[in-house]
């Protein structure tokens, strides 16, 4: 069966919960064997991954109508420039080095719950690219986004991942 | 430092640290963190959110019986109506044949990429290209990765004693993020040659060596879908192909030929 884990591994990402993971993938590979022989792209792990990635959302819509999902994009993308108070306050930074604790492998279960708690469209773009080891090409064409929104997404969720970090730490 | 400068090269942080970057952009960023501190720190504290991820981020493997579940459930499908193209294909209703065929799809046209890219790029190294990629593919479809499974090059390197007449070197490359798995037998443009496989986090990269005169520095043969690279040195020919992207890829060719190149 062809990237069962990483369709899996997607789907429990987007539906955070493994029953639900499991009948999304299950819907995503009975469409896949239907339409296969129409599939004239380049990169069939991508497509394949794409019906997943769409029956996660429909699945989303669908149950968990209250949540923000695609669409509705509370946080500005664009403003890529405009982190720096996050990121780049360095001397406070220095006191508690939040970062340093991050690698250094302490804090294995709020790393995995930081990924959990941020908004979907952030949330695929994170999995596929850090998890999944994904190009930018590639999560483009699952997502079903240019490449330039792949980069400003990522960079984004990486920086929703480091602010929110930064405030437990603080918060402790 | 203008205020300009340092929001266009931000807007190239993340590509910039993923390996996603042309070189001369790539250059244009190094270029301006060697002057700019603050650009310094973000590129660091990306890196860090990033490494963090790759890190902790836990893969969530498919349980077991969910591949046994959507196999019956595409088998109990095909038997009703409304499934009647999949008969068309030629596969049956044998749920089984329908996953093989749905593999068969994706190394058809990851083949077909590849061979499309190496016609434009070097015409005499294709048909040799389409069976490295075929080789790759073959690996990881057929369940048969390698005959001896060892991250030990110890281990492996005596194994292909006596079954192939030349003796390939066997690398660990695992100090270098590139763990060795195991090695196996395998056949490529008429002859046998050793086949041995890498690990690089999710990606599986195939390296091919056989005996061939000459030398030759690194090249890329194909790119997309497949990334495939060769040299030669000292009387062999490797041959490295994975899904890993090309930047780590190319890092770990340079890693195996500086290790071939240095006797230990």
């Amino acid at each position: 069966m062809p990237q069962l884990d990483a369709a899996y591994n997607l789907a429990r990402w987007l539906t955070r919960n493994d029953s639900d993971a499991q009948d999304v993938v299950q819907d995503a590979y009975l469409r896949a064997f239907k339409y296969f022989d129409s599939f004239e792209g380049e990169n069939p792990t991508a497509w394949l991954l794409a019906i997943v990635r769409n029956a996660c959302f429909a699945w989303m819509r669908r149950n968990r109508p209250a949540e923000e999902v695609v669409g509705s994009e509370p946080l500005d993308e664009d403003n890529v420039g405009n982190a720096e108070p996050l990121l780049g306050g360095g001397s406070r930074q220095l006191a508690t080095d939040p970062e340093t604790l991050l690698i250094e492998g302490r804090d294995r279960t709020q790393v995995n719950q930081l990924v959990a708690k941020l908004p979907a469209e952030f949330r695929e773009v994170i999995v596929l690219r850090e998890i999944e080891d994904m190009s930018y090409r590639e999560i483009a064409d699952i997502v079903g986004i240019p490449i330039g929104t792949v980069m400003s997404r990522l960079s984004r969720a990486r920086k929703l991942l480091h602010d929110s970090w930064y405030r437990q730490q603080t918060k402790e | 430092m203008s205020a300009m400068d340092c929001t266009h090269i931000r807007s190239l942080v993340s590509p910039y640290i993923d390996g996603e970057l042309a070189a001369e952009k790539a250059a244009e960023v190094e270029r301006h963190l060697e002057s700019c501190e603050a650009c310094r720190a973000l590129v660091e504290d990306e890196r860090r959110v990033s490494a963090a991820v790759r890190h902790h981020g836990e893969r969530f493997r498919a349980p077991a019986h969910l591949k046994a579940r959507v196999l019956s459930e595409v088998g109990r499908r095909s038997r009703g109506s409304g499934w009647s193209d999949l008969r068309m294909l030629g596969t049956g209703w044998n749920p089984v044949a329908l996953a093989a065929s749905l593999v068969l799809a994706v190394m058809l046209s990851s083949g077909a990429t590849v061979a499309y890219l190496s016609r434009s790029a070097e015409e005499s190294k294709a048909p040799l290209v389409q069976e490295v990629v075929s080789g790759q593919i073959r690996s990881l479809m057929a369940d048969h990765l390698t005959d001896v499974a060892s991250s030990d090059q110890h281990t492996v390197k005596p194994w292909f004693n006596g079954k192939l007449d030349f003796s390939p070197p066997v690398i660990d490359l695992t100090s270098e993020g590139f763990p060795l798995v195991g090695g196996r037998l395998d056949y490529l443009d008429h002859r046998q040659v050793a086949a041995l496989v890498y690990r690089h986090r999710q990606h599986l990269i195939n390296v091919f060596i056989w005996p061939e005169g000459g030398e030759e520095a690194p090249q890329v043969a194909a790119q997309q879908g497949y990334n495939v690279l060769y040299f030669k040195h000292g009387g062999m020919e490797y041959w490295a192909v994975s899904d890993l992207n090309s930047t780590d890829l190319k890092a770990f060719i340079a890693h195996l030929q500086k290790a071939v190149e240095t006797p230990a």
